[in-house]
This record gives structure tokens, sequence and C-alpha cells, in this order.
């Protein structure tokens, strides 16, 4: 793959949904990278001084230089390297806030809630965490139609963008959800055009080269969500 | 252009751009400002949010929130997609809001997702609780303010945006009049005065604030501190009467 415009170096855990998304922008864009895998539970040098406000995964170093948070990250890519591969983000400015729009609404309305599904306490707050994250995929598959347009099976139309990169790096855990927790994230029943999109995501060789095996993220998260209950009853 | 045409192309601008608004909402100040930034005519309608208009529910039926910023009929929403759809439609004219550096802009990406993640939370904790809570929220908030302080006095800059105001300095522009009236509204009455932003411990900051608000788009329309003050007011004590019932309710069971 061409080494174009630098060096690049992720920090990352093999987990991490964040580290995907930014490890799927990498790849669709043709770019070679230095891979580092973190251990969060001693945390390297280059990492506490790249990221000293968060402390976290994924870093995206360009040149020596730290770009974090993994939403920014896939804008960066976009932006830096907009010569090599295809664009992230379209030209015309309004469809642009369109995608923009949704993926702070995949953000804020999925992946928060989701997020508490694996820190919660009881089976009940863990039950409406995750009500409050399906209902959110209900209105992202109207957000599907609305940045797709009809062109085609991604948000980016016929080809994969920003979109599709901030949710296709959630995909293995997607996956993971039916066994973890009962329910399916994504329905075909109920969100045909989302499934649909999953199983065409699934397809790209990004995808193939990039995605988690879903059974090695259900033990990973079993692993947290124990951690986590063992943490929560430490302190009471 | 002479003076016909120029009132001309003012006034179908005017009519290609409108924004539902509410007086009160500093994510509405944030897009008026960036809209003034760029010099753009626009059509204002202030929305009753209690009585949400037909338009609006039809414009934003996501969210349901303003703003919504309407471009030649299609609308917007969520301030921060706006204000970068406000720099990438206009950008031939005016300053930039966002750097045109890819690493600036990822900057400048960061810190408004850091306002809001990291920053505004605890700020609205120690607002909206009293005792132990509150206190811990501030520690919270101070901690997260200090960040911003380092990055500021760090850059050397008058604004986050460099010499001008920018994406950042909008997105944080509630700290620069929110603030001090939380904090008249806090430390009232009790005494004690607990500030949040002192020139003492973030001396950056505090200059920032006022600085921010002499900048010229948003003299150009200040934020009304005289209406926000008891309209804030309000919301404490309704938080903290809530809270108090929950509490009642709980050591009754």
């Amino acid at each position: 793959m061409a080494r174009v415009g630098g060096e690049l170096k992720l920090l990352g855990l093999w987990a991490s949904p964040f580290v995907t998304r930014a490890k799927l922008a990498l790849q669709i864009k043709g770019l070679s990278y230095e891979y580092v895998e973190e251990d969060l539970g001693n945390k390297s040098e280059l990492l506490l001084s790249s990221n000293p406000v968060h402390k976290a995964v994924p870093v995206l170093i360009h040149n020596g230089k730290p770009v974090c948070e993994s939403s920014v990250i896939v804008q960066y890519i976009d932006d830096a390297f907009a010569g090599s591969g295809p664009s992230l983000l379209p030209a015309d400015p309004y469809q642009r806030a369109v995608a923009c729009f949704w993926a702070a609404y995949l953000e804020d309305k999925m992946l928060t809630p989701w997020g508490r599904v694996f820190k919660v306490k009881t089976d009940e707050e863990k039950a409406e965490a995750m009500r409050q994250t399906i209902a959110a995929v209900d209105v992202l598959e109207d957000g599907l139609k609305e940045c797709s347009g009809g062109q085609g099976p991604f948000f980016g139309g016929d080809s994969v963008g920003y979109v599709d990169i901030l949710l296709g790096g959630m995909v293995s855990w997607v996956k993971a959800s039916e066994p973890l927790s009962g329910s399916k994230l994504i329905d075909a029943e109920k969100t045909p055009l989302l499934a649909a999109w999953m199983e065409r995501f699934c397809e790209l060789d990004a995808a193939k080269a990039v995605l988690q095996d879903v059974d090695r993220v259900v033990e990973y998260a079993k692993l947290v969500m124990t951690k986590n209950a063992a943490r929560a009853s430490n302190n009471n | 252009m002479d003076h016909h045409l120029e009132q001309q192309a003012a006034e179908s601008e005017k009519k290609a751009v409108k924004l539902l608004g509410m007086w009160a909402s500093p994510y509405v100040l944030q897009v008026r400002w960036a809209l003034a930034m760029k010099g753009v005519e626009y059509e204002y309608v202030e929305e009753d949010l209690r009585s949400k208009s037909a338009q609006l529910l039809a414009y934003n039926p996501v969210h349901k929130k303003v703003p919504v910023l309407v471009y030649h009929g299609r609308p917007i929403a969520e301030s921060q997609v706006i204000l970068e759809f406000i720099d990438d439609a206009w950008n031939h004219r005016g300053d930039p809001i966002l750097p045109r550096d890819p690493y600036r802009r990822a900057m400048a990406r960061f810190w408004a997702r850091f306002k809001q993640d990291k920053l505004s939370p605890p700020i609205w904790r120690w607002f909206t609780t009293e005792g132990e809570e509150q206190e811990a929220a501030y520690e919270a908030a101070v901690e997260q303010l200090l960040v911003l302080e380092k990055e500021l006095a760090v850059s050397g800059k008058p604004f986050f945006g460099g010499e001008k105001v920018g994406f950042v300095d909008l997105s944080l522009s509630p700290l620069a009049y929110v603030i001090p009236i939380y904090e008249e509204i806090v430390t009232g009455g009790g005494g004690g005065g607990v500030k949040m932003v002192t020139e003492e411990k973030m001396p950056s900051l505090a200059a920032w604030m006022g600085r921010f608000l002499s900048s010229p788009a948003v003299r150009g329309h200040l934020p009304p501190l005289e209406k926000l003050r008891p309209r804030c007011q309000a919301m404490r004590e309704a938080f903290l009467v809530s809270a108090r019932a929950k509490v009642e309710q709980q050591q009754q069971q």
C-alpha cells in the first residue's frame, strides 16, 4: 500500500469498535500505518503523552502529531489524505451536513445508551439502556434512507462514507449483542435497510481485513461486564 | 456592486436562509454569531418550545429542537453541524470558522467534543444539585476547565481559534456568559462566594470571556443576560425541588 504524505501510527486495542473505525478509514483510503496494541491496564508513555486529556484509544499519530477521538480521526484521515482513495464525505455542503447530522445521531442517541448496557448494575437498567439503543436503531433506518438517497446500500450511497465507517466499526459488537443480551440490535424484520447495509458492509475487503471475530468480542465483553460488576459491588 | 443590487442580493439571501430559534438557547446564539461572521442575511423565527410549530416539527422530526437552519427550503439541525455547514456554504465570504489546515481542523473538532462530553455535564450537575453531589460536580468541572485554561495559555493566542473567533470559541461560548450567571445564582443568599472561573486560577479563560463578548459578531447580538438570569434561577429551583421530593419519597419507603 502507498505510504502517502508521511508516517502514520495508530495506538489501539483490538476489541475497541472505536479503534476499528480508524482502521477501516485507513484501509479504505489505502494508507499504510504502524499499529501499536495498547494494554489499557498498563498504558504506554506514548499513549499518555499523545492523549493526556482522555488517555484513551484510538490515537492516530501523523508525523508525530496526535489526533484523538474516533470520529475526529476519521474526518482527519479524509481531510489530510484527500488525494488518496475515495472521499469519505460528500463534496456538496448540504449533503455533508446530512451525513454529519446522522453521525452525531449515531454517537449521541445510539452509542451513549449502548455504552451504558456494559456499565450499569441492575438488569432493569440494562434492559432500559437496550430499549433506548434499539429505539435509536429504528430511527437510524430513516437516516440510512436519507443519506443514501436511494443511490445504493450505504450511507454514502453506492460507496462507503463517513457514517458507514462510524457504524461499520461497531459491526462485530452489533453481532455480539444477540449472544450477549438476547436482543438483536439490527433485525432484518424491523430495520431491513440496515440489515442489508450490514451484509454489504461485511463483504467489503476493508471489513474482512479489519473487523474482529465476533466470538472473541463476546468473550471480551463478558469479561468487561464481570469486571464492572465486581468493581461496583466492591464499592458498596 | 451598486447599492440597489446589493440590496436585492441581501433580500433574496434573506428569503433563502431561515433560522428557527429560541431566545434563551446558547446553541441558537452560536448559530446567529456564525451567520453574523459570514455577513449572512436571514429570516429569524422565534419558536415557543412549549408549543412547537408545525414548521419546526416538519424540519426537525428527529429531535424537535432548535436551532434549525433552513437553506433554500432544506433543513439542517444540530448546532455543530450547522456551524460547519455555514463555514462550507459561505466559505468564499468572511473569515473561516474552522481552520483550513486538516490538523488544526481536527483539533477544533476535538475541543468541541471535549466541551460536550467532559465539560458541560459536570457544569450542569453543579448548577442543578446541592450538597455533596454539587461539590463533586464542582471539582469535576474545575478539573476540565483547567484543561482548557492550559490549552489557551500554551497557545498564547487571544481566542481558541487563534487571532479571531472560531469554531471552538463559538462552541465554548456559553462559558463566557452562562457560567457568571450560574455563579451568581449558586452562591447568592448563602454568602460564601464559590466562583468557578477566577482570574487567579484561570487567567487566560477569564480574559477570553470578556474578549469573546466584545468580539464583533458577538457584540452585534449580545446574550440576553437580564432575561436569562431569572430563567436559570427558576431552572435550578425546579431541579432542587424535584430532587428533594425524590429523597423524601425514598425516606418514606
